[in-house]
């Protein structure tokens, strides 16, 4: 398969981007995303030693920065905004998930970082996502000690219960959430994480002070107000629920009603 | 070399070291630094657990969050002693499972400790939210798992590796926000520095600005995961590496049974020529799915062409082959064993894809038998998974599998208080190599990452710093660290003046298939030696050819590649070094020349019941290796048997 791929280019945080575009041949179907990306890069790499490519004005500014890493779903290093999509155009994936059979032979692919002022672009498509970070560190923990622990089967948990938890506890952090929303809210990713623990007796404790102090976090770091419109869980990689977010509201409701 | 073994009955050995160990008052665990590479289940775990206790903690990673760490992709789920099943499961019987699936190169002492605190950790893990699966009764779920008899194994659904890891970061987190840990993520250890024969600091790169800077502690723990990357193509995540490691046997540490490396019986095939990743489908599918390939040739070159399909070959024309090889444990014989039937299988020309290098794993039989609710619930992801890589439904046809590397049971070299051979430096996690011998059991990676960095390290380290808080800070001003620094700096400005054409994973690539080839599943005395010889031949090439773009005071993937690389190339030499010297069977390491008649790998205890422990003597020159004795005190050393 052949395409033709338009990448965002960007030396640091601080120079200005701009779009390359870029011609690759010879990929095949099952090759994945991240794949081509590869071999665009071994491309790119060899055409800036090649002085056949450089004599006709060929320019390379090297290889493509982009974040990856278990390549199978589940680090959440991975981003990428493709086609005007978090993660490119196919449904629950990441985008190292995502394989070349989805495009059609010879099209255009349009391949930008993350956009969101939460998050600043370092380089090329990688962008640093450390404010998800200090959400959590305001308060998306349970304060137990190493040692502290009763024997496990002390808590009864309900199986639904469980599985509400875990589906909202399968959030990678990889932040298609707020690249998408038009308000660049990071509400789904904060209210997975209160919503997983507010459904198990253990983080009830801590549940108003949680609720809180992460969303108190998520307003200083810059990220946007949620207006409802859905897009973060149309675009998250793990189908993460906005009834969620209803959830997170409760507790934050909760919180301030008892101050 | 000395293990430092508690005396002792086996059940009493970590109690008696545990009141041995001298404690460190509050007041001066304040005035003590440890550094934390690595943040998976051990390095997290290790740096919560140490800022809990009041210790100054600098924890560092590669990737932007401590949450990305390879640990996150462990599917299946972690092994506990909690004989909730009432199945006659025991503190006893994990151990043993533990030790007879390590093919007895593991040291029985360590491991009794191991599964001494499993249950501890179900708890502590439970007690921080981790959603782990659930009977309806509320309490917790199990699984089995291969190469045991009992069900034993605690999950959340297939992410049991992302449930945990998120627990210690969470835990981790907590610390950051009280002070006592300090994070740097997107930083990469490029050297240990020793001062006076001692552990004292790291040298680090920035990986955002390229700047390499000091950092010193009054000890270091490495935790920064295996070194399976050095055969390119494995199952663990792109940047994982081994360098922190040999940075530390280059310093001195010893580096024991590298040649020790896990080949998993279920991954995805390779599919071509473009792939860079092989895709691990967890080892809980067998609990259910059948293994099998046909028993007719015709049937085989028909799937080839694709003239029919799985599901349409007879039940009386597949066999089933590990049913039929080891009926005791059948679809789930340990990981080694089940790599190596399959590989006999396509090697005797049965293998069902294009390739030839692919088997059958079948849930037919599961949907009959437990209706597609229950089989969703327990493999729903894993089927998604399998789909989106493949475009074929697990649903409809089986699914198709192969064996990849997987995990190194190999590791610094650490006594039974975790320390290395380098006072103050301790390893931890996959990173070292005490608990799995020559072969790990499902769902005992997760345990051991969490026991080590909840329970063991950091009760001993106390014994070490216990004699260092009166020390000040490290200065990292003195020579030891400038040198360090400079030596770093050499290397990567090396790396940029070759300037050469070809990139960095061309040659990655070229030893990944000198891995694969003489140190993978089967080796032989000739293939190993051809393998020491072609890594020396393709570094010195590397040396003259590989071009390494941009500059060192940016972000720069490749340079960062181009130094794990380098680290690779020693590996790759020692893995083989060791598989050279292991002229037996054993776990993992098949050697050709030492087999039964029926194919079955074939030990030598008289020769090679040890721990192969290298030491570093110089670039290119072979390593001397050190033996450790294992003693067998409390079982009967047996010939591993899954058949009946």
């Amino acid at each position: 398969m052949d395409f033709n791929l338009k990448i965002w280019r960007q030396k640091n945080a601080k120079a200005k981007g701009h779009f390359e575009t870029y011609h690759i041949s010879g990929i095949e179907e099952d090759a994945s995303f991240l794949e081509m990306l590869d071999i665009l890069n071994e491309q790119l790499i060899r055409e800036g030693k090649d002085p056949v490519a450089v004599d006709r004005g060929c320019k390379s500014s090297g290889p493509v920065s982009f974040d990856h890493d278990c390549r199978e779903g589940i680090c959440g290093a991975c981003s990428l905004y493709i086609d005007g999509r978090a993660h490119g155009p196919d449904d629950h994936v990441t985008t190292c998930q995502l394989f070349m059979r989805h495009f059609k032979d010879g099209a255009t692919i349009t391949v930008e970082p993350w956009r969101s002022a939460a998050f600043p672009v370092i380089k090329d498509l990688v962008v640093n996502r450390g404010a998800f970070d200090s959400i959590l560190q305001a308060g998306g923990f349970i304060s137990v000690r190493t040692g502290a622990a009763q024997d496990a089967n002390n808590i009864l948990i309900s199986h639904d219960k469980a599985e509400e938890s875990m589906d909202a506890a399968a959030c990678v952090g990889c932040g298609a959430c707020v690249a998408t929303c038009k308000n660049g809210s990071a509400m789904l990713f904060v209210a997975a994480r209160v919503s997983s623990l507010a459904l198990l007796p253990q983080g009830k404790v801590e549940a108003k002070r949680r609720a809180k102090a992460m969303v108190a976090k998520m307003d200083e770091l810059g990220f946007g107000n949620c207006t409802n419109t859905r897009a973060c869980e149309m675009e998250c990689p793990k189908g993460i629920s906005v009834s969620h977010i209803a959830r997170l509201n409760r507790e934050f409701l909760k919180a301030k009603f008892s101050d | 070399m000395i293990s430092k073994i508690p005396e002792g009955p086996l059940a009493e050995k970590w109690s008696r070291r545990k009141s041995d160990i001298h404690l460190v008052s509050p007041n001066n665990k304040r005035k003590l630094e440890i550094i934390v590479v690595g943040t998976g289940l051990g390095g997290a775990s290790a740096a919560a657990s140490l800022g809990e206790l009041g210790y100054n903690v600098k924890v560092f990673c590669i990737s932007d969050s401590p949450r990305r760490a390879h640990s996150i992709a462990a599917q299946g789920g972690i092994n506990a002693a909690k004989n909730y099943q009432n199945d006659n499961d025991s503190v006893y019987r994990l151990f043993y499972d533990t030790i007879k699936g390590g093919d007895y190169r593991s040291r029985e002492a360590n491991v009794y400790r191991l599964a001494e605190v499993s249950a501890a950790i179900i708890d502590q893990c439970v007690a921080q939210g981790i959603p782990f699966a659930r009977e309806y009764g509320g309490y917790l779920a199990n699984r089995s798992f291969g190469g045991v008899q009992v069900s034993r194994t605690f999950y959340a659904r297939g992410q049991t590796g992302q449930q945990l890891l998120l627990g210690a970061y969470a835990s981790l987190n907590k610390e950051i926000a009280a002070g006592t840990v300090k994070s740097y993520p997107r930083h990469e250890m490029l050297d240990l520095v020793v001062v006076n024969g001692e552990a004292k600091g790291i040298i680090a790169r920035n990986l955002v600005t390229g700047q390499i800077e000091r950092f010193g502690a009054h000890a270091v723990v490495i935790a920064t995961g295996g070194y399976g990357n050095a055969y390119f193509l494995s199952t663990n995540a792109m940047n994982s590496n081994g360098s922190a490691a040999m940075q530390c046997f280059r310093k001195g540490a010893y580096f024991a049974n590298p040649c020790f490396a896990q080949i998993h019986p279920t991954c995805i095939p390779v599919h071509g020529e473009q792939q860079c990743k092989l895709t691990l489908m967890s080892e809980s599918l067998r609990n259910d799915g059948r293994i099998w390939v046909p028993k007719k040739m015709e049937d085989v070159e028909k799937l080839r062409k694709h003239q029919i399909k799985a599901s349409q070959i007879a039940e009386e024309d597949r066999d089933y082959y590990l049913e039929r090889r080891y009926p005791a444990f059948g679809n789930l014989v340990p990981r080694d064993v089940a790599s190596r039937a399959a590989k006999e299988r396509c090697d005797a020309g049965f293998g069902v894809n294009e390739t030839g290098l692919a088997v059958f794993l079948d849930f037919k039989d599961a949907i009959a038998r437990l209706g597609h609710q229950k089989v969703a619930e327990r493999y729903g992801n894993l089927f998604e998974m399998y789909e989106k890589i493949t475009a074929s439904s697990p649903w409809d046809e089986p699914m198709m599998i192969y064996p990849a590397i997987h995990y190194t049971m190999g590791g610094i070299w650490v006594d039974y208080d975790l320390q290395t051979t380098i006072p103050g430096l301790y390893a931890i996690g996959e990173a070292n190599f005490s608990d799995h011998g020559g072969n790990r059991l499902g769902a005992s990676a997760l345990m051991q990452g969490l026991a080590d960095g909840y329970f063991i390290l950091p009760v001993t380290i106390g014994d070490y710093l216990s004699k260092k808080f009166a020390e000040p800070k490290t200065d990292t001003a003195t020579k030891e660290f400038i040198e360090a620094e400079k030596a770093v700096q050499a290397r990567i400005d090396r790396l940029f003046a070759i300037n050469g054409t070809k990139t960095v994973d061309s040659f990655h690539k070229k030893l990944g298939n000198i891995m694969w080839e003489y140190v993978g599943m089967a080796r032989n005395e000739e293939g190993l030696k051809k393998a020491i010889k072609e890594i020396k031949e393709l570094k010195e090439d590397f040396y003259k050819e590989v071009y390494v773009p941009g500059t060192q005071f940016e972000f720069n993937q490749e340079l960062e590649k181009a130094l794990r690389l380098e680290d690779f190339f020693e590996i790759g030499q020692l893995m083989a070094y060791d598989a050279l010297n292991r002229r037996e069977s054993c776990g993992g390491h098949f050697r050709i020349e030492s087999q039964t008649e029926e194919g079955e790998a074939k030990r030598d205890d008289s020769a090679f019941m040890y721990v192969a422990a290298w030491e570093y003597k110089g670039q290119d020159s072979e390593p001397e290796l050190h033996k450790e004795p294992l003693k067998y005190e409390f079982i009967e050393v047996k010939t591993r048997n899954y058949k009946d």
